[in-house]
């Protein structure tokens, strides 16, 4: 409101009904939060489903994660760890009008977000060569052990499978606001786009801290 | 005001000290793994209290909470809250269940390993 520069900014983004480009910022990320609560909400029925049936069938989960691989999912994470630093950089770059770096940023996490499906896409053939499907097409025999370990396998592919999905759908969101910041579309004054979708890209790897632990290193 | 004045840090360090830490405590998540604490249950604690700390990182930082309106903190920790609850209902069913309504779901287990999981409810016993 003092500079000119931010008036026409203000006059380029600020939509009418907003008093103020500060005002539809925090209703951007008020937003933004309450979508994140309900993916945690989601997640999180899967979360509890898991846990309490771990507490009932112990052994079969044991037994079923000897089936998956602890460096590919160490990897992962180092992936998704690294991808949401990139991200992060990616916004403070946005935040300082640095537009090259913050596309190579962008570049970047889309780079390790691939990794990390490519990584993804390696374990789930091979568990799908061994039988281990999930649902009614799961096949014990190949394995042996535990019956149970269908539904430890059914857990592990609607978990990171529904994950996969918003890793995907992350890959398309980061090339669409990499495209636009490429095009100028983003300044210090507004770089909301890019901050929103970081918080969406943060919490996908959120998610992953927790999926880490509970499906690979069951002990 | 028009700038998107929220990250305090104008430096990108922080962001950088994150990372390393995050990397170190998976490691550590890892090399926990191995390591036998007496049960499976003290195992899954420790892990679940790192990974509580690194996701703690991941919002406080990189989501920037630590700089952001209440508010937002406010949404995030309630969903928290009601995930708490929706567990802690689930695992008093779990632990009550059998003595109002058998299920006979712990009964699935013995030999003949053809039962599948959804066997039929096991008959009353008291």
């Amino acid at each position: 409101m003092s500079h000119s520069t931010h008036d026409v900014a203000e006059h380029r983004f600020r939509q009418h009904h907003f008093a103020t480009a500060e005002q539809q910022l925090d209703t951007s990320k008020i937003g933004m939060w309450l979508f994140l609560a309900t993916e945690i909400l989601m997640f999180g029925g899967l979360f509890v489903g898991f846990g309490l049936m771990q507490g009932v069938y112990p052994e079969a989960w044991v037994a079923g994660h000897h089936h998956l691989d602890r460096v590919l999912g160490a990897v992962n994470t180092v992936f998704l760890l690294c991808s949401s630093f990139t991200m992060v950089m990616a916004v403070h770059y946005a935040s300082t009008d640095e537009k090259s770096k913050t596309v190579l940023n962008l570049g970047l996490t889309l780079g390790f977000a691939f990794a990390f499906l490519v990584v993804k896409y390696f374990e789930y053939s091979h568990k799908f060569h061994d039988g281990l499907l999930p649902g009614r097409f799961f096949n014990l025999a190949g394995i042996g052990g535990p019956p149970q370990q269908a539904m430890f396998f059914g857990f592990y592919f609607a978990m990171t499978g529904i994950h996969g999905f918003h890793v995907l759908i992350g890959i398309i969101l980061i090339t669409w606001i990499m495209i636009r910041a490429n095009r100028g579309d983003f300044s210090s004054a507004y770089y909301t786009p890019v901050d929103l979708i970081g918080l969406y890209w943060h919490l996908v790897d959120l998610i992953w801290i927790y999926l880490f632990p509970l499906l690979y290193l069951v002990s | 005001m028009s700038e998107q004045a929220h990250h305090t840090p104008h430096s990108p360090l922080p962001y950088l000290l994150t990372l390393i830490a995050l990397l170190i405590l998976t490691g550590i998540t890892v090399g926990a793994a191995y390591v036998d604490f007496g049960s499976s249950t003290v195992n899954i604690i420790i892990a679940m209290l790192i990974a509580t700390f690194k996701a703690s990182l991941v919002a406080l930082i990189f989501m920037h909470l630590r700089h952001d309106k209440a508010l937002n903190s406010i949404i995030f920790v309630s969903s928290l809250i009601f995930l708490g609850i929706l567990l802690g209902f689930c695992m008093i069913d779990l632990g009550s269940r059998e003595r109002v309504y058998p299920t006979g779901l712990r009964k699935v287990d013995p030999p003949p390993a053809a039962a599948p999981a959804a066997a039929p409810p096991a008959p009353a016993k008291h």
